[in-house]
């Protein structure tokens, strides 16, 4: 199984290091000196590092100030229903719902304007990428923070920490010292592959720093993509030269991390020697904690909602709050397209989820039954954490030499890699922690280990199974650079579609195609979330016997 | 008023059910045993005395210690040290760091902390165990630890959950008399939960039931 992840993942790196260095033609260091000379190479790679590790900072001490400051309270139930349906929205889709709120032009402007701004026309601002990284810094923050967020919801059982927080409490620590102190060190134990995936698609996205990046120069991974899509095939040895640098600046972000990991835990100890009380944080921390939760919440919410009704829009001059009329003229002029990118992305994201299903669950299974070892987290992790662009052109390298690029299956494939680690993740602890004794109970009734399985163990673990199965589908509908590579520009996802559309410009037919890439993965989610119970009604309903 | 825990007239409902009714005193170097089944009522006392009842359920009463009227203070201005079933020490700090996270922040400057922490530990037969990880420690160990770590951080009354149960019939005797012998050394009022009826004849004080009934063994 960790072999199955690994073999594309190096097959990538090595056909990147082949391309680059020209190995073919026996090595030369051409395109590392191309690369070298491009004057946008330090701001390129300053950017990707910056926006990656402060949106990945933020994030990670939002989601940590809002656990501590709700944890106990009657308010995280609320957020943990919200978090579902924030979270199936896709990246490439909240970028375009996010720009479509900050442009100079967008949501935001329009409803201040011209009241408040005194603007009657769109401002020569530039609020949208702007040449700090701050616009594409808000978006990877307000995107990453609500799954962070579901990591910690789900690793918090384990971290004893009501207990922790009671005990910090009649000592007297304030809650977010409390929290700090006594909970966090075992809760980022469990957090820390999640961050890191975070850390390295922040550093290295194309999807959401096409849409709200810099753009003179872009960060790194945008140039670096630009490149690999170029027509001029001589840009194809300079594309893999910067997918190394980009894989030794993730290195480097990776290793400034780290070393911020230990001053955290240097301050930590210290904290804990002189016994700081700290309460007087409680109040601005928890002000910070609602004020950045609600920031998010309304960010993404406002952002599908500005979607759709720009996806309608009749007329809509600057600054008028509303469009003067509705019309579904865009829809019904992309209807053929829409209809076909929709097809085309949900098999897909079905082939993809339901081959990771099969392969989860056959390990999981043989983990069970011939007691084969447990697979570690640590591979599982490791597509998600060693960014795309750097193996992704050497798996197109590899595939443009067997000329399979651009067909269905090898970009299922390629989408395999991304969602079976995320299906794992959901279905491997339910699945281990289904109690064995009805196994043995069911073979003492005579039932074979096959029948124990369809009939006991899938039925019983439909929940977690269907929630695997609809992250699987947003993670696949989700996925930009692999569809773009590997299909080959043929393979026309939503995705693809409305990140091809974004630069043209057209609002109305762009909102439309990114409305309904959310909607594929909401549905998914709706039906994970619907399917088990009208599953226990029609069983109730039925419960004479 | 004077020294000691005064409990008056605490209620405690839950949807219009009286699930806890005490008016008492605790005197410094007093045991009181609250006894009762498990669902009795006896964790909502505990969780009421620290304030951290769930709001659902409605508390009326006051809770008076050493003069001062704790009712309405937060948890963390209550100065009840509390003892847990399990010792929860923190398995990412050592045995010192953990004493020196209750140690109060008053306490300075470093030289006096670490005197503080190893006169603790000494007080516990523990010398020496400052760098000690608690995962390398054994029961018994561990309970020291535990009790160190709340006397140190200068309690002026001492709430048990039931912290002997986990406990070897051997081992539980131990650290029970030690708990007890510390409470009253420093003439403490001490409230102890429990269900087990061993427990609450070696306290050899009243026992109650949640409701303020006397409880016979």
């Amino acid at each position: 199984m960790p072999v199955l992840l690994l073999v594309p993942i190096l097959a990538g790196l090595l056909g990147a290091i082949w391309v680059a260095f020209d190995l073919a033609q026996g090595g030369n260091l051409v395109a590392l000196r191309d690369l070298a000379s491009w004057t946008g190479l330090p701001a390129a790679l300053r950017l990707s590092l910056v926006t990656g590790l402060v949106a990945t900072a933020l994030s990670l001490c939002l989601t940590l100030l809002i656990t501590a400051t709700l944890l106990c309270s009657p308010a995280f139930a609320a957020v943990r229903r919200l978090l579902p349906p924030l979270l199936a929205m896709p990246h490439a889709a909240a970028a375009l719902g996010m720009a479509f709120l900050l442009a100079p032009s967008g949501w935001i402007a329009r409803i201040l304007s011209p009241w408040a701004t005194g603007w009657s026309q769109p401002p020569d601002l530039q609020i949208l990428n702007d040449p700090w990284g701050m616009a594409l810094t808000i978006g990877l923050t307000t995107k990453e923070l609500p799954f962070l967020l579901l990591m910690t919801l789900a690793a918090l059982p384990q971290c004893d920490a009501h207990k922790r927080m009671q005990l910090a409490a009649t000592l007297g620590y304030g809650r977010v010292a409390g929290f700090w102190l006594t909970v966090t060190p075992v809760l980022y134990s469990q957090l820390r592959m999640p961050v890191y995936a975070v850390l390295a698609y922040a550093m290295t996205n194309v999807d959401m720093a096409m849409i709200l990046g810099p753009t003179l120069p872009p960060t790194l991974a945008v140039q670096t993509a630009r490149w690999m899509t170029d027509p001029d095939l001589s840009h194809r040895s300079l594309s893999a030269a910067a997918a190394l640098a980009q894989l030794a600046a993730t290195l480097v972000g990776f290793a400034g991390w780290i070393a911020a990991e230990h001053l955290a835990t240097a301050l930590r100890r210290c904290t804990i020697f002189r016994g700081l009380r700290l309460r007087k944080l409680d109040a601005p921390f928890r002000a910070v904690a609602m004020l950045g939760g609600l920031t998010v919440f309304a960010l993404l919410v406002a952002s599908l909602c500005g979607l759709t009704l720009w996806s309608v829009a009749g007329p809509w001059p600057f600054p008028g709050a509303l469009p003067r009329s509705l019309t579904l003229t865009a829809w019904v002029r992309a209807a053929p397209g829409l209809a076909s990118s929709t097809q085309t992305t949900a098999l897909i994201a079905s082939l993809s989820t339901g081959l990771a299903l099969i392969f989860t669950f056959a390990a999981l299974q043989a983990e069970f039954r011939i007691k084969a070892r447990p697979l570690s987290a640590v591979w599982l992790y490791l597509p998600l954490i060693l960014p795309q662009i750097c193996f992704l052109p050497g798996i197109e390298h590899l595939l443009l030499a067997f000329d399979a690029t651009g067909g269905i299956a090898s970009v299922t494939a390629t989408h395999l890699v991304f969602v079976l680690p995320y299906v794992w993740l959901g279905l491997a602890a339910p699945f281990r922690s289904w109690d064995a004794r009805i196994a043995t109970i069911a073979a003492t009734l005579g039932a074979s280990p096959t029948r124990i399985f369809w009939r006991l163990r899938l039925p019983m673990l439909l929940t977690p199974l269907l929630t695997a199965a609809a992250i699987g589908v947003a993670v696949s509908v989700g996925q930009y650079l692999p569809t773009l590579l590997i299909g080959g520009g043929r393979v026309t996802t939503l995705t693809t579609e409305a990140l091809a559309l974004a630069s043209g410009g057209n609002r109305r037919l762009t909102a439309a195609y990114a409305l309904l890439q959310s909607m594929v993965p909401a549905l998914a989610f709706a039906l994970a979330i619907a399917m088990p119970r009208f599953i226990v009604l029609r069983r109730k309903a039925g419960g004479q016997m | 008023m004077k020294k000691g825990l005064h409990i008056i007239d605490l209620k405690v409902k839950l949807h219009g059910h009286t699930i806890v009714a005490l008016s008492t005193t605790v005197e410094p170097g007093e045991v009181l045993t609250i006894m009762g089944p498990s669902g009795s009522g006896k964790s909502t006392l505990l969780a009421a005395l620290t304030g951290t009842l769930d709001p659902a359920f409605a508390l009326t009463g006051r809770i008076i210690l050493d003069d001062a009227d704790i009712s309405k203070r937060p948890p963390q201005a209550r100065q009840i040290g509390l003892l847990f079933q399990d010792d929860l020490l923190f398995p990412h700090m050592t045995v010192g760091e953990n004493l020196a996270f209750a140690l109060p922040a008053t306490v300075r400057p470093r030289a006096l902390r670490l005197t503080r922490i190893e006169q603790a530990l000494f007080g516990m037969d523990l010398d020496g165990f400052g760098r000690r990880n608690p995962a390398t420690l054994s029961g018994g160990q561990r309970s020291r630890v535990a009790l160190a770590r709340c006397l140190i951080s200068d309690p002026k009354a001492l709430l048990l959950d039931e912290p002997f149960s986990r406990l070897d019939a051997d081992l539980r005797d131990q650290i029970r008399n030690l708990t007890f012998n510390h409470a009253k050394a420093r003439d403490l009022p001490v409230l102890l939960v429990t269900h087990d009826p061993a427990d609450a004849v070696a306290a050899g004080g009243r026992i109650l039931s949640p409701l303020g009934q006397n409880v016979r063994i």
